[in-house]
């Protein structure tokens, strides 16, 4: 009797990688996802977070691929070995802070790790050469199997026929004829396979499948690099600077402004580690302060924490200031639009 | 019946799910877990993620911002 072969596939939760998946399945190979949380990944919180996304159905769309494939999915908690990655990429970033190659040579070494702790045979991407122009180009697909020392176990099978024959393909595990040749930037060959499959309401991530491929996210991670005089961070920092509106009135201190009430009551849960800020006689918004404030600075920021509430046009707001239980009151009259200078919105 | 507890609370998905699935790891058929959670988004993929790989949902309440999945973990 054949061996059943045992393959584990790189969920990311888009159409490819859901396609390269169903593709091996059909040919009769047992396939698990497996899916690594970053801290980045697009999926999941900022729904929990902001109150206006929540009319739209909050899926996790690695979750709801590996459903409709009917195979198991592995998530694994990759936050701590991932800052390595961000911090010091080999390859360098791509458009915005998003370490692409290396991202996708840290995922391969994992998944390869991961088969052999679990006697699998082989690997499964949905990467397309040219899809993406810093990690899926010919000449990086090598670079992949190679670093991550998955080297001829990785088959990319929507576009297994323009790269060299691998083990699985060699093995007779997989037919290489029932692979696909996709290349380029069209989107129409996964369209059509998508539909052969009968697969619809995918999901189609536009920049890609994290926010460091998003400019303004990376801006922030750059800005809060530049504050604290180093590369780091904790999963806390990557969460906030994905609420609120970011403010840096001055190079020492950072002003986070929740924009509605699913940001408010998340900015609640940080309450106990920042200085916070509030207005009293108007409505208005929980603001996080970030660094240390001299006398003039709390008083700037009262003055911006007040233009940010329902006080704006009022001649005075009254605004609280908390830090480990201490309490400060500040009476300002808000600044105008015109005294917050564009620079100081990162 | 063999209980277990767990604290996923101020987590925001999918970490609920990497709790739940790493504590499953250590516990034998059968077993029964709870998990409670304050991320609404945990009564959508704590479902899916035990759908997809073998677990049962004994029940799933929420009460003042808290969620509280019970999980019977599969073979
Ligand atoms: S978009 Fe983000 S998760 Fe995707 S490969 Fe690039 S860095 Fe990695």
């Amino acid at each position: 009797m054949t061996k059943q072969r045992k393959a584990v596939s790189l969920i990311s939760g888009g159409l490819d990688s859901m396609l390269a998946t169903k593709a091996v399945m059909e040919q009769g190979v047992h396939v698990e996802g497996i899916n690594f949380f970053t801290g980045f990944c697009v999926e999941g919180h900022t729904h929990a977070i902001r109150k206006k996304d929540k009319a739209k159905p909050k899926r996790n769309n690695s979750l709801w691929v590996a459903e409709q494939l009917g195979i198991k999915l592995h998530i694994v908690d990759v936050i701590e070995e991932y800052k390595n990655v961000l911090i010091n990429p080999k390859h360098g970033y791509g458009a915005n802070l998003n370490p692409c190659l290396d991202c996708k040579v840290f995922m391969v070494q994992k998944a390869q790790q991961w088969i052999q702790e679990n006697d699998f045979d082989f690997i499964i991407t949905g990467e397309v050469i040219g899809q993406r122009p810093m990690s899926q180009r010919k000449d990086t697909m090598p670079v992949i199997a190679r670093e991550s020392g998955a080297n001829e176990r990785l088959l990319r099978p929507l576009c297994a026929k323009n790269l060299p024959e691998t083990l699985p393909e060699k093995e007779g595990w997989v037919n290489r004829e029932e692979l696909y040749d996709f290349s380029g930037r069209t989107r129409k060959p996964q369209m059509a396979l998508a539909e052969k499959y009968g697969f619809t309401d995918y999901a189609q991530p536009a920049g890609g499948c994290c926010f460091l491929t998003d400019k303004s996210y990376s801006n922030k991670l750059v800005d809060l690099w530049t504050a604290r005089g180093k590369k780091e961070y904790e999963l806390d920092d990557v969460m906030l600077l994905k609420v609120g509106r970011h403010l840096r009135p001055q190079p020492h201190f950072k002003m986070i402004i929740a924009r509605e009430e699913g940001e408010n009551n998340f900015l609640q849960g940080y309450k106990n580690i920042f200085r916070t800020m509030t207005t009293v006689s108007h409505p208005g918004p929980l603001v996080l302060i970030d660094g240390v404030l001299s006398e003039e600075d709390s008083l700037l920021a009262a003055k911006i924490t007040a233009r940010y509430s329902q006080g704006r046009e009022a001649e005075q707001v009254e605004v609280k200031m908390m830090q480990q239980g201490e309490e400060k009151q500040f009476l300002v009259k808000p600044l105008l639009s015109t005294e917050i200078p564009k620079e100081w919105h990162v | 019946m063999n209980k277990q507890f767990l604290d996923a609370r101020r987590l925001l998905c999918p970490m609920p799910v990497i709790r739940v699935q790493d504590k499953i790891k250590t516990m034998i058929p059968g077993g029964q877990l709870e998990v409670v959670c304050t991320d609404p988004g945990v009564m959508q993929d704590i479902p899916a993620w035990c759908r997809i790989n073998g677990h049962q949902i004994l029940s799933a309440s929420s009460d003042v911002g808290e969620f509280t999945i019970n999980i019977i973990v599969g073979d």
